[in-house]
């Protein structure tokens, strides 16, 4: 076995890679896509069944299916995926070993023990209680063991994470201040931390409850808490993923930031006020004061989506920057056009970006306003949001990383070139349309979580409007799509990894095209130049979109709840 | 002083004290302190006491 502080070099960026670290992002980046393909046939399952003309599945097999879809992608595939990145971000661009390799390790195998435990016990058909796993309705104890072996794994990978970090301060590794990609990744480890705490509260008083040796949960209780772990765990993945196009900006481009204070101040909203936005799931709960409510939402999670809007703004604008300098100055546009649009990791960050911003930024402030939340809350409008920032912002964020990740970190050729090009756009396409159409079937007042949304079987009956039903069509359509980009990346990556040409020593890759200039994703340092009227342009546009949108919301809720 | 030039005292020519706000950004743990401490009391303990207050019913 290989000492912990051993290294290689890269030889495109001539960073110091830790090889105990890297077998570590390995390992978790694989576990990772493992379970999104397990998650993402659930999703599939999940789709065809709401689609009106199929409802492919029984009604126990559907909540069975969306509980093992949820946990799956929305916590299991994710996270692993994040402890990849906090070791990328901490001991690659540090160039420093890994702290307490082997408590990684330790972190890895229970995260993983957890996931198939949690997995085994869905499967077995008496834990159908969904993610969010509400009391009084009880899952069997394997369910929330599993899930609390694997919050604990990723501590561990968490502290790892932090514990690298003074490692590298101790051993000067870098000088001044540490990378604004690292600095995203410990937002999102700060997030996660905060995160577990929470799930620890509540899920080991439920476990003991399942147990027979807790007599009663209070529901209310439970949600609040539950969902200080639910709603933040998503907040992880969005700094995550924010660090992300921050790194693909630099390694694609050579781009700096616009200005690294700003870019830093965004994050710390993120740290201090991301988490409080798991209010908006109980803004229809009358136990809370309109203080309480809005406070966490309307008000301090603005501060948080100011965060979001600056990073919107600084990533395209240090590409524009980045781009300009190289003398792609003509017109507005001419850096966008002239971006490597064939290159995945470039065109998965930048549909991410987009559809975040458009799809699940606008429409979270939107539920996060206790008013207008009431035309949608806990409707289909709800996962609509969440695919918007999970799917088609976070996901289709580290698939695009993953295309640097197999020839930098896994050492090997990227297999099926073409089908890597057009991959972000099926999934992007088929991930965007998901959200759009179960936000549209939403906001029409499709129930979330109703097996059958005919209600064929029930006593007093109730039509939606017809074109709720053609929206959940739809939704089915760009579901296939999705899940159709979903096997092309795993296709690619799998087989990329396992049956790729092993890259030589010394050797560059070739595809995706990695510049010498990629070393700025491990350096402090700004944007020489804050000329970047394309984006300004681009922001321009966002923000008319949101007002419209925002507005358009609060013309509905007049029109759905008449007051003379 | 521009960012690219600050990256520390090393490279100063003059020893500036570092701003505040740098020295916040540059602690993890007091951010780690932080990022606990305003959604656990804000969100969670506030949450938490309106939930006690909720009248029992009868």
């Amino acid at each position: 076995m290989a000492s912990s502080a051993a290294f290689r070099i890269c030889p495109t960026t001539g960073l110091k890679v830790n090889l105990a670290a890297e077998k570590l992002i390995k390992a978790n980046a694989v576990a990772a896509i493992v379970f999104l393909a397990i998650g993402g046939l659930f999703g599939l399952l999940v789709a065809l069944t709401r689609w009106p003309a199929v409802h492919f599945l029984p009604a126990d097999w559907f909540y069975l299916a969306l509980t093992a879809h949820g946990l799956d992608v929305l916590i299991v595939w994710i996270i692993f995926f994040e402890m990849a990145v906090l070791y990328f971000a901490s001991s690659v661009l540090l160039n420093c070993r890994l702290a307490g390799p082997r408590w990684a390790w330790a972190g890895f195998v229970l995260m993983l023990v957890g996931a198939v435990t949690t997995n085994v016990a869905v499967l077995q058909g008496q834990s159908s209680v969904m993610f969010t796993s509400y009391v009084p309705m009880m899952a069997q104890p394997p369910f929330y063991l599993g899930i609390i072996l694997f919050a604990v794994g990723a501590l561990i990978g968490c502290f790892v994470f932090f514990g690298t970090l003074v490692v590298a301060k101790q051993e000067k590794t870098y000088e001044g201040s540490i990378p604004l990609v690292t600095f995203g990744a410990m937002t999102a480890a700060i997030i996660a931390v905060f995160t577990i705490a929470s799930g620890a509260i509540i899920l080991i008083p439920t476990l003991l409850w399942s147990l027979g040796l807790v007599s009663y949960i209070d529901p209310l209780l439970y949600k609040t808490i539950w969902w200080g772990m639910g709603h933040s765990s998503q907040q992880i993945n969005v700094s995550a993923h924010v660090a992300v196009w921050y790194a693909i900006a630099a390694m694609v481009f050579g781009a700096k930031p616009l200005s690294e204070k700003v870019s830093r101040m965004a994050f710390l909203m993120y740290i201090l006020f991301l988490q409080i936005a798991s209010a908006h799931h109980m803004l229809v709960e009358p136990g809370f004061s309109s203080e309480w409510k809005i406070f966490n939402t309307s008000y301090a999670m603005y501060l948080a989506v100011l965060g979001s809007m600056v990073h919107g703004m600084t990533v395209p604008g240090s590409i524009e920057a980045a781009q300009r300098s190289r003398g792609l100055t003509k017109g507005l546009f001419e850096w966008l056009r002239k971006a490597p649009w064939s290159n995945p990791a470039f065109s998965g960050m930048f549909m991410s970006l987009v559809f975040f911003g458009f799809i699940g930024g606008i429409s979270g402030v939107v539920m996060g306003t206790e008013q207008i939340n009431l035309i949608m809350h806990n409707t289909l409008y709800v996962p609509g949001h969440f695919h918007g920032t999970v799917v088609a912002g976070t996901t289709l964020a580290f698939m695009a990383i993953t295309y640097l990740l197999v020839p930098l970190i896994f050492r090997r050729e990227l297999k099926f070139r073409k089908l890597a090009q057009w991959q972000p756009y099926v999934f992007g396409v088929g991930a965007a349309g998901i959200s759009l159409f179960m936000m549209g079937a939403g906001t029409l007042g499709v129930s979330r979580r109703h097996w059958d949304m005919t209600f064929a079987d029930a006593q007093l009956p109730f039509d939606y409007p017809s074109a709720a039903f053609l929206m959940m069509g739809l939704n089915g359509i760009a579901a296939v799509l999705a899940t159709l980009g979903g096997i092309m990346f795993v296709v690619i990556v799998v087989g990329s990894v396992f049956f790729g040409r092993k890259l030589g020593e010394n050797e560059k890759p070739s595809y995706p095209e990695v510049p010498p200039s990629a070393v700025a994703v491990a350096h402090y340092g700004s944007s020489q130049s804050l000329r970047i009227p394309g984006t300004a342009m681009l922001v321009g546009v966002f923000f008319i979109a949101f007002v419209l949108y925002y507005f358009v919301n609060w013309k509905y809720l007049s029109e759905v709840w008449p007051l003379s | 002083m521009t960012d690219n030039e600050r990256t520390g005292s090393d490279s100063s020519p003059v020893d500036e004290p570092i701003p505040l706000m740098q020295r916040v950004l540059d602690n993890p743990f007091l951010l780690l302190f932080l990022g606990i401490l305003v959604p656990t009391v804000f969100y969670i303990i506030w949450g938490v006491i309106e939930i006690t207050q909720i009248p029992i019913a009868e």
